[in-house]
């Protein structure tokens, strides 16, 4: 077999403050495929976000080592895009330069690259609110908008920290749907951090569970559902969710 | 726009009472004026107050007259904006260009703050005098006077308001691959306009305080220099002329400003 996308060794990482240090990840291994869907759930306040942080290289493992397509992270050419909780479109900016923000600052802007982001912006539907201005958005569409700026520097690997968590929820399980079938379509390798079991479930291939902090892998759950199509709202009805459901809320509630 | 046209009855009864609160608070306030003028000016004529030193409305209109035939009045007051616009101009961009360095290098920030905050707080006004020794008598001087009032001030509300940027706006910069300069220019700086513009709306103030404090040591011009040489000769109509003058100065630099920043706001 090729070698996985993201191999994750071993890692461990603590925060340092005047008044001692606080472990946040103790010896995380996992490994990704291209291709694969791959969901983290834990308690809140656990560490996941540390540990996307240190995918997408902004900070540092201070024990092991990540590598992305054999290589270390930070020779690594391939391009990680990063979806964060909020969408954090400028207000001062109309939705078309929102979009182009990370062509703009990696230099990429070439009129290819503006083709692509048409594209994106007609087939998800925000053709018409290019020139508006974030705020005439809905939640979704603004959720939307940040992800076609995250896809349009065509993204090896996607990062997804909780990005429904500030959606009510009729809003998010849409929302959740129409990310998950944009990224199944656009054949991202993802991973997704979130404290929703179900919104795990519902999306991933395999389930990653943390333990309380400082986090470590508890277990991998490789989630096969039993449904034609399967897009992340039809998987709720399948008929083993249940059981994954049952499954994961016991680990994550298992003194640990 | 169609919500006029079908506008209910209720609607129209609220804008209407709308419009009428906004024309009372209008009209009492020309009233205030009015009553104000028309009091100072009996009493000065009954002799209730001695109008030579407390002059009266008619006395500061014929000073004015006088002196806008004798074109002094243009000259001072023209000197005494000039001096304030090119003050303001400098505190705005010094203001911003400093505060954006202190925020690129933030050991500078905490190496400079305690200098900082006490010239902020040390009354400018004990400053000029030593600004007339050093720089001479002229008009960069009291361009300087008035640069001092306001910039230390400017530099450490612009300084605070850079470093409340949305840390995650910062992050999504990180998350792009961007440096510290697209974070200036593409996050911190953008979303610092409207400080920016509120900041400017007390420095004009400022800059004009700064500016009159200097003419009235080291000028032969500008209206500061009128209110004391006026104050000297005891010419009190001009006195309180140049202080109206100055007082119409003050709200037309503000008023400049605050339509800049309703257009900004506008916008958005």
């Amino acid at each position: 077999m090729d070698t996985p996308l993201l191999e994750v060794k071993d890692v461990s990482y603590a925060y340092h403050t005047k008044s001692g240090e606080t472990p946040a990840l103790s010896h995380i291994s996992f490994s990704v495929e291209k291709g694969e869907f791959l969901a983290i759930v834990g308690p809140s306040g656990c560490g996941k976000s540390t540990l996307l942080d240190m995918l997408c290289g902004l900070l540092t493992p201070e024990e092991g080592e990540i590598l992305l397509n054999g290589k270390p992270l930070s020779e690594s050419v391939t391009n990680i895009g990063y979806m964060l909780q909020k969408d954090h479109l400028f207000e001062w900016r109309t939705i078309y330069s929102n979009v182009l923000l990370g062509l703009e600052i990696q230099k990429k802007n070439s009129p290819n690259a503006r083709e692509k982001v048409n594209h994106l912006l007609a087939d998800y539907g925000l053709d018409k609110f290019r020139e508006s201005r974030p705020s005439q958005l809905s939640g979704g569409m603004r959720q939307r908008a940040a992800l076609i700026r995250t896809l349009a520097l065509e993204p090896d690997l996607l990062l997804l920290d909780e990005p429904f968590s500030a959606l009510d929820y009729q809003t998010r399980l849409s929302v959740g749907d129409d990310i998950g079938k944009i990224i199944k379509r656009e054949e991202k390798t993802a991973i997704l951090v979130t404290h929703d079991i179900s919104e795990a479930i519902s999306m991933a291939d395999r389930v990653i569970i943390l333990g309380k902090r400082p986090a470590a892998i508890k277990k991998i759950i490789p989630i096969v559902l039993t449904i034609d199509n399967r897009t992340p709202f039809t998987s709720r009805s399948a008929p083993e969710f249940k059981n994954y459901f049952n499954e994961i809320w016991k680990e994550l509630n298992h003194n640990g | 726009m169609a919500e006029i046209t079908s506008m209910s009855r209720g609607q129209k009864n609220y804008l209407q009472k709308l419009r009428r609160d906004s024309q009372i608070v209008r009209l009492i306030r020309i009233l205030i004026f009015l009553v104000f003028l028309a009091l100072w000016e009996g009493s000065a004529r009954l002799g209730l107050i001695d109008s030579f030193i407390f002059s009266s409305p008619s006395q500061v209109v014929m000073a004015m007259y006088h002196m806008i035939l004798d074109g002094t009045l243009a000259v001072h007051t023209g000197v005494t904006i000039w001096e304030t616009i090119a003050s303001f101009a400098l505190v705005t961009v010094f203001g911003v260009a400093i505060a954006v360095l202190l925020w690129c290098f933030p050991k500078l920030s905490s190496i400079l703050e305690p200098y900082l905050v006490v010239l902020n707080s040390l009354p400018k006004s004990a400053l000029a005098p030593l600004l007339i020794v050093w720089l001479g008598s002229n008009i960069k001087t009291i361009i300087v006077a008035g640069l001092s009032v306001a910039i230390f001030g400017a530099i450490l509300n612009l300084y605070t308001g850079f470093c409340g940027t949305d840390p995650d706006k910062l992050k999504l910069i990180s998350t792009l691959r961007g440096t510290k300069k697209d974070a200036l220019f593409k996050v911190v700086l953008p979303s610092s306009v409207p400080l920016i513009l509120s900041i400017m709306k007390v420095n004009i103030g400022l800059c004009l305080i700064g500016v009159v404090i200097g003419e009235m040591i080291g000028s032969k011009r500008g209206l500061g220099y009128l209110i004391i040489y006026s104050s000297q000769v005891f010419k009190l109509d001009t006195m309180i002329m140049s202080i109206v003058i100055l007082c119409i100065i003050a709200a037309v630099l503000y008023s400049l400003i605050n339509v800049a920043e309703k257009k900004y706001r506008k916008h958005f």
